[in-house]
C-alpha cells in the first residue's frame, strides 16, 4: 500500500509568539521550530500501516529548506522517502490544498495521513480540504484507527463522547495525540535517514481565498489578586465569586 | 449574494447551543449585508425542529431530510450543504467549530473553491467584506483575515457569542440530496460515562496538574466538579499528568489538547506552562491555586491562592457546594 504523510515545521509549542514589524505575521527570531505535534502521530500511524500492508511510506511538506531537518527526522523514524516543495509565497488552507491535491493525484498513494492540525495557525482545514478535492472519504480527529480490506474503521472525539465511523478506501486520515505513541528515532534510524531519497520541487499553490489583515497579541487578562494563602483563604475567594464576578 | 446561511447541527433531534449562537451572529451580519438569516437542518426526522430555528431568526429554513442522513457523515453533508447554498446563494456560510464543524466545513469548502476562517472569535460584514478574527497558537496571537469566495465561509468557536432569540418567519423549504452510498459514515455514538459535561462546553472546568501528587486524588477534583450541581463543571488535566499517564488525552486542557473558554476556569496545581495557557486564557474568570506564589498561573488568574492544593480542595469543595445547593 503507498502511504503519504503531510507534515509541517511549526514553532515549538513552548514559543513565546510576537507580532512581526509587518503587523501581519509572527516574528521567527529566536523561536525553536519542530516537526508539528500531531504530525508524529501521522507519520506513526503510516509506518505502522505499513507494517501491516507493506508498501512504502513517503513525507511530504511544503516549506522553506530549513524543513529538510523535519523531513529527516521522519526518515529516520522510519519512512522511506521524502518530497520538500518550496511554495514560493504564502498560502492559506485553500490554495495549499489544491496544490497537495495535485501532488497526491501525481504520487498516487492509497492512503494519506496528516496530523489533525498544525499548531500554528489551527486551522484544521487541510485534511478534509484535500479529501473533498480528491473525492475521498475522511476521518479528522482520529484517535484510533483500523484498515482492513479496501475500507477503515476509527473512533474520533466529540463533545462527551467519540464517534465510531467507517469508510473505504482510499483515505484521508487526520491524526490526533491519543492515536498512538510515536517512536523516537534510533540511532540506527538516523543513520539510515542520511542515505533516503530526499526530492525538493516546487508546489503548485491554487489562488488563495483569505487576506490577512493583522496579527495581533492576545487581549490582556485583568491584574490577578492573591486572595490570601492556604485553606483559609477560602472563604475571602468564595467572597470574590459571589459579588465581584457574580459566576456563583 | 446577502444572506447569510447557517448549519444547524443536531444530533439525535437535539439542537446545538453553539448553533443558535451561530445564529445570533448571523443576523446581526445579515443584517450588515442588507440579506436575511436563513438555516440549514440535515437529519432524519428534523422538519419538526424548524420552528425552533425560527425563534433565532430564520426567515427560512432549508431541510435535507431522510434515512439516509440519520447518521452523520461528512461526505453526504457537505453534497446536501451544496444544495443549499445553490438554493439559498448566501454571501456566508457559517458554522460552529464544534467537531462536527470542523469536520465539515473544510470538504464544503473544498467543493466551492471557498475560503474558509477557522475558529473565529469575532466576524464582521462592514461595506460587504467578509472579515474574522481567530486565535492563532492556541491563543497566544489572534490573526483577523478579510475572506473571500463564492461563498466565503467561517467556522464559529462556541461560546463567542451570546446566543438571544428573535423570531424569524422561517419558511421551510424542502430539498434533495442523494443520499446512500456515502464513502464514509458514523456507524455508532460511544457515549462517555454517566452523564459528564462536555469539556469545551462547560461552564465551569476544573484542571488538575502536578501538584494533586498523584493520580487517585483526582478524586477530590471531581468532587470540587460535582459541588457546582449536575451539568455545569467539566474536569480537565495538564499535559504533565496526561503524560504522566494519570489522566486521558481527551481530557488535556493546553495547546495540544482541548482549548476551552469556560466563564470559570479553576487550575489546581498547575505552574502554568505557556503550552497550558494557551489552552485556557480566554476563560472568563480564572482561579489558581498553587503553592508557589511565583508559578507563572498566577499572572493570567483573576483570583489565586497560593497554598497546597490537597489542602485547601476540601474547604473549598465545601464552600462551592454550600453556595451551589440552593
Amino acid at each position: 500500500m503507498e502511504i503519504l504523510v503531510l507534515v509541517k515545521r511549526v514553532p515549538a509549542t513552548d514559543s513565546q509568539i510576537k507580532p512581526a514589524a509587518d503587523g501581519k505575521s509572527y516574528d521567527p527570531a529566536g523561536l525553536e521550530f519542530v516537526l508539528n505535534p500531531y504530525d508524529e502521530h501521522a507519520v506513526e500511524e503510516a509506518l505502522k500501516t505499513k507494517a501491516a500492508k507493506e508498501g512504502t511510506v513517503t513525507v511530504l511538506t511544503v516549506g522553506g529548506k530549513e524543513a529538510q531537518k523535519d523531513l529527516r527526522t521522519c526518515l529516520a523514524m522510519g519512512a522511506d522517502k521524502a518530497v520538500l516543495l518550496d511554495p514560493g509565497q504564502e498560502f492559506d488552507g485553500k490554495s495549499l490544498s489544491e496544490a497537495l491535491a495535485a501532488k497526491v493525484k501525481e504520487l498516487a498513494p492509497e492512503i494519506v495521513f496528516c496530523g489533525k492540525q498544525s499548531v500554528d495557525n489551527d486551522d484544521a482545514q487541510i485534511g478534509p480540504r484535500l479529501a473533498g478535492l480528491l473525492a475521498w472519504s475522511c476521518l479528522t480527529d482520529a484517535a484510533s484507527l483500523e484498515i482492513g480490506d479496501g475500507t477503515w474503521t476509527g473512533q474520533r472525539d466529540i463533545e462527551g463522547a467519540k464517534e465510531v465511523v467507517e469508510g473505504k478506501l482510499p483515505a484521508v486520515i487526520s491524526c490526533s495525540k491519543g492515536l498512538n505513541e510515536p517512536r523516537y528515532p534510533n540511532l540506527k534510524g538516523i543513520m539510515a535517514a542520511k542515505k533516503k531519497p530526499l526530492e525538493e520541487g516546487s508546489a503548485e499553490l491554487g489562488a488563495p481565498a483569505l487576506t490577512v489583515i493583522a496579527l495581533t497579541p492576545p487581549p490582556a487578562r485583568p491584574e490577578p489578586t492573591i486572595v490570601g494563602e492556604g485553606p483559609d483563604a477560602v472563604d475571602a475567594l468564595m467572597d470574590k465569586l459571589k459579588n465581584e464576578a457574580k459566576v456563583l | 449574494m446577502t444572506n447569510v446561511l447557517v448549519f444547524i447541527e443536531q444530533r439525535g433531534g437535539k439542537i446545538k447551543k453553539a448553533s443558535f449562537e451561530a445564529m445570533t451572529l448571523a443576523r446581526d451580519l445579515a443584517g450588515s449585508l442588507g440579506g436575511s438569516t436563513e438555516a440549514l437542518l440535515i437529519g432524519d426526522s428534523i422538519s419538526g425542529l424548524a420552528p425552533e430555528v425560527a425563534r433565532y431568526g430564520a426567515a427560512k429554513v432549508y431541510t435535507v431530510e431522510g434515512t439516509a442522513f440519520a447518521n452523520y457523515s461528512n461526505y453526504g453533508y457537505a453534497t446536501a450543504i451544496g444544495k443549499a447554498i445553490e438554493a439559498s446563494q448566501p454571501g456566508l456560510v457559517l458554522f460552529s467549530h464544534s467537531a462536527m464543524g470542523k469536520d465539515l466545513a473544510p470538504r464544503v469548502a473544498a467543493a466551492s473553491g471557498s475560503g474558509l476562517v477557522s475558529d473565529a472569535t469575532q466576524v464582521t460584514a462592514e461595506g460587504g467584506a467578509i472579515q474574522a478574527t481567530k486565535p492563532v497558537f492556541a491563543g497566544k496571537a489572534y490573526k483577523s483575515y478579510t475572506v473571500t469566495g463564492t461563498p466565503p465561509m467561517v467556522t464559529l468557536r462556541p461560546n463567542s457569542v451570546t446566543a438571544t432569540e428573535a423570531a424569524g418567519t422561517g419558511e421551510v423549504i424542502a430539498l434533495d440530496a442523494p443520499g446512500g452510498d456515502f464513502l464514509s459514515v458514523v456507524k455508532e455514538i460511544l457515549a462517555a460515562s454517566g452523564d459528564k459535561v462536555p469539556l469545551q462546553e462547560a461552564k465551569v472546568v476544573v484542571s488538575a496538574g502536578r501538584g494533586i501528587k498523584e493520580a487517585d486524588n483526582f478524586k477530590l477534583i471531581e468532587d470540587l466538579a460535582l459541588a457546582f450541581g449536575p451539568g455545569v463543571a467539566a474536569c480537565g488535566a495538564s499535559r504533565a499528568i496526561v503524560d504522566a499517564g494519570w489522566r486521558q488525552h481527551s481530557e488535556q486542557v493546553g495547546q495540544t489538547g482541548k482549548v476551552v473558554s469556560p466563564t470559570l476556569y479553576i487550575a489546581v496545581g498547575i505552574s502554568g506552562a505557556i503550552q497550558h495557557l494557551a489552552g485556557m486564557s480566554t476563560s472568563k474568570f480564572i482561579v489558581a491555586i498553587n503553592k508557589d506564589p511565583e508559578a507563572p498561573i498566577f499572572k493570567i488568574a483573576n483570583y489565586g491562592i497560593v497554598g497546597d492544593a490537597l489542602e485547601v480542595l476540601p474547604k473549598l469543595t465545601e464552600a462551592v457546594q454550600a453556595a451551589c445547593a440552593h
